[in-house]
């Protein structure tokens, strides 16, 4: 079965490519055969049921699969046309331009300040104290974090609320100055007020990065993104603009997905 | 009788106790018409049987404290004891050699004056096992008959049960709370007596050590025994050389182990590494002393030291440190292990490599119990005995070489109490002294572990 892609997408500036990408853990296959082109300036949603491997396709977007010692990557995935399974490619630059925000908000067990100021400082973005003030203080600006914790940049990051704790997960990853942000169901573990927020957030994020987003809830990716995968049992189904996969979708299996009847 | 017999006794009723309350508890069973009980039968049992054991239990222990006393008591009464010697180590043996033929441990004595109490130990004797034995029946009998009258069917056993079992849980824990405060008084009477011959300010600031237990007792030369020797050495080696082994090799092989080893790899080297823990000290002792100490002794001369001698505090203390590997890097793997695998994916996901990772993520979040690990390392480290005493001598130096011979707290305290002294002679009971200040110092890291890992517990979640 091949996916259907929708022939009004006319997106020319792919800013990563995957073509014939399969996953394997062990001798299981989790992704077979996904070929997708992921825009500049748009968010791009995966959705699908549980289980369907639309997070492990994602973790092959920035090779966060390389620390699970049984995966396997076939086929290629290219940013800005450069094959990131390369040999030849430093998986380090690749993750400082390829940043990830994760499922549970993971902030490091330090301060607020050192949350943000870790990847500048491992990647020598910033120089002396006044550069990564400043890193800091325009990188929580931009996850809209800045007017809530700017007076205790120095309180635990782990003191936030769960919704604020994201935002700086969003805000660290922001700090390297990454070309694309990757989001791996990023509200599942908030409240609806928070998820509001971080929906207000991805869509002023949107345009600066090319942002992929995982998500369990369609009415997140109607409003967030658009661009839509459609996901089923490792296989990508179809593929077109957020409008179209919700109103008029090609195949029937998105069909009885977007109405609800299984996943 | 024994208190083992008694104890055989005291279950053998429990068990008819036991059989007598089930079988109770079944007949109940069938009376009922819809067949339930409030609890099952055995707990009806285990409730009459609890009730059986535990009182008798109670009465040995306190009956074989009290029973000795009695005996000794009524022998005295005896009209032989007029021939006694009023006080002291002779009277103390001729009674001890009595009572051992009155036993039967013993078949004669050396003493023509204790065969005159002989019979009266064996009256003695056998009176108050008597008095024990019915004891003993009458508490089991008079515990199970109040017991096994309670039983009814609705009679909730199963809750009794449950809250006797939380009291002999509780009573376990207390026994080792209670020995700690045992040997804390112990040693802090003992301490004090020695204090009233040794001015503390002598004792803890004085540089030179060497009590002579020959000198006179009742004038102490307090300039022989300052500490601080001792408390250098045990510092030296137990704290500075043995952790500067035990710090680094722990960590890296911790870090090692739960970031880059293999599964299959981490299988076999992890045990491994915690047999050292399970090595008797006397054979890391061997060791040091055999096999260290000559070879840096030969390679000190070889460097061209004068003064190296056979016995050294580095060779003990680099042993050490080997001994303490695995307190430092079990505690250090667990912890890390249990950093969220979410903070390292975190890291990673910044682009950060694994050492970086490792350097800047992991280990600050696993620091409570990496700390907790040395804390208890070098409480283990500064307590040892055998590998001291065998690779570094019983001379106490004051010295920062660690070439130099040297001697610890614990060696000292060995030293003195198989020493030649009378045990109230100050040179003994200095190893009290001794000991009360390792206790102390021992406890204090203990505390502080405690409170570190405390401070930093919720660090992640």
């Amino acid at each position: 079965m091949v996916t259907v892609v929708h022939p009004n997408l006319s997106d020319t500036d792919a800013k990563m490519s995957a073509r014939d990408v399969s996953v394997f853990y062990g001798e299981k296959k989790a992704i077979d055969n996904v070929s997708i082109d992921i825009p500049t300036k748009y968010v791009t949603a995966f959705i699908g049921p549980s289980g369907c491997g639309k997070s492990t396709f994602l973790r092959t977007l920035n090779r966060m699969n390389d620390t699970i010692p049984s995966a396997r990557v076939e086929g290629e995935i290219t940013l800005d046309g450069e094959n990131i399974y390369s040999p030849k490619l430093d998986v380090v630059q690749l993750r400082a331009r390829v940043g990830m925000v994760f499922q549970k908000p993971n902030p490091f067990p330090k301060s607020i300040y050192e949350n943000i100021a870790y990847g500048p400082k491992i990647h020598g973005l910033a120089e002396g104290k006044d550069e990564l003030d400043a890193v800091v203080e325009k990188s929580l600006r931009r996850a809209g974090l800045w007017e809530e914790v700017k007076d205790r940049l120095q309180d635990s990051g782990t003191a936030l609320s769960g919704g604020q704790q994201q935002r700086l997960c969003i805000a660290r990853a922001i700090a390297v100055d990454p070309e694309v942000i990757l989001m791996d169901e990023p509200c599942s573990a908030l409240d609806p007020i928070a998820t509001a927020k971080i929906e207000e957030l991805i869509d002023e994020l949107n345009g600066r990065y090319a942002i992929v987003i995982v998500t369990h809830s369609m009415q997140q990716a109607a409003r967030v993104s658009q661009r839509t995968a459609f996901f089923h049992l490792g296989k990508m189904v179809e593929y077109g603009r957020t409008s179209d996969i919700f109103t008029n979708p090609l195949e029937q299996r998105t069909q009885d997905y977007i109405t609800g009847r299984y996943g | 009788m024994s208190p083992t017999l008694l104890l055989l006794l005291a279950l053998g009723l429990g068990l008819a106790g036991w059989l007598a309350a089930r079988a109770r508890a079944w007949s109940f069973r069938r009376a009922s018409p819809d067949g339930r009980l409030a609890s099952l039968p055995s707990y009806h049992a285990w409730y009459v049987a609890l009730w059986i054991v535990l009182p008798v239990v109670l009465f040995i222990a306190a009956w074989s404290a009290i029973a000795p006393g009695l005996v000794t008591q009524a022998v005295l009464a005896s009209p032989a004891a007029d021939q006694l010697p009023a006080f002291g180590f002779q009277r103390q043996t001729i009674l001890n050699e009595a009572r051992a033929v009155a036993t039967g441990a013993a078949q004669g004595v050396f003493n023509p004056l204790a065969n005159e109490f002989v019979e009266p130990y064996r009256q003695a004797i056998g009176k108050y096992n008597w008095i024990g034995i019915i004891v003993t029946v009458l508490i089991a009998f008079l515990g199970g008959v109040w017991a096994f009258l309670r039983l009814k069917p609705d009679f909730a056993a199963r809750n009794r049960v449950e809250k006797i079992v939380m009291a002999i849980l509780l009573g376990a824990s207390l026994v080792a709370i209670l020995t700690t405060l045992g040997i804390f008084v112990s040693l802090v009477f003992e301490t004090i007596r020695f204090f009233g011959m040794v001015n503390p300010i002598d004792f803890l600031f004085g540089t030179h050590w060497g009590p002579d237990p020959m000198a006179n007792a009742a004038n102490p030369d307090a300039s022989r025994y300052g500490a601080i020797p001792l408390f250098w050495g045990t510092l030296f080696i137990g704290a500075i050389i043995a952790m500067i082994v035990a710090i680094p090799l722990g960590l890296m092989s911790a870090i090692y182990l739960t970031q880059y080893a293999n599964p299959k790899l981490r299988a076999w080297v992890k045990p491994a590494l915690e047999i050292l823990a399970g090595v008797p000290t006397v054979v890391y002792g061997y060791f040091a002393a055999l096999t260290i100490a000559p070879a840096i002794r030969d390679f000190a001369i070889s460097l061209g030291a004068s003064s190296a001698s056979s016995e050294s505090a580095l060779a003990a203390g680099l042993v050490m440190g080997v001994m303490i590997i695995p307190f430092v890097s079990s505690m250090a793997d667990d912890s890390i292990a249990a950093v969220p695998q979410a903070m390292r994916d975190g890291s990673l996901a910044m682009g950060a490599t694994t050492n970086e990772t490792i350097r800047r993520v992991l280990v600050p979040a696993a620091l409570p119990g990496i700390v907790a690990g040395v804390m208890l390392a070098v409480s283990r480290a500064i307590g040892e005995t055998m590998i001291v005493v065998m690779a570094a001598s019983t001379a106490a130096n004051l010295s920062a070489n660690p070439l130099e011979s040297m001697t610890t707290v614990t060696v000292q305290i060995v030293a003195m109490l198989t020493g030649e002294g009378s045990f109230d002679h100050p040179a003994t009971l200095s190893a009290f002294a001794l000991g009360f200040v390792l206790f102390l110092v021992t406890l204090g890291l203990n505390f502080i572990a405690l409170r570190v890992v405390k401070r930093f517990r919720e660090a992640y979640e």
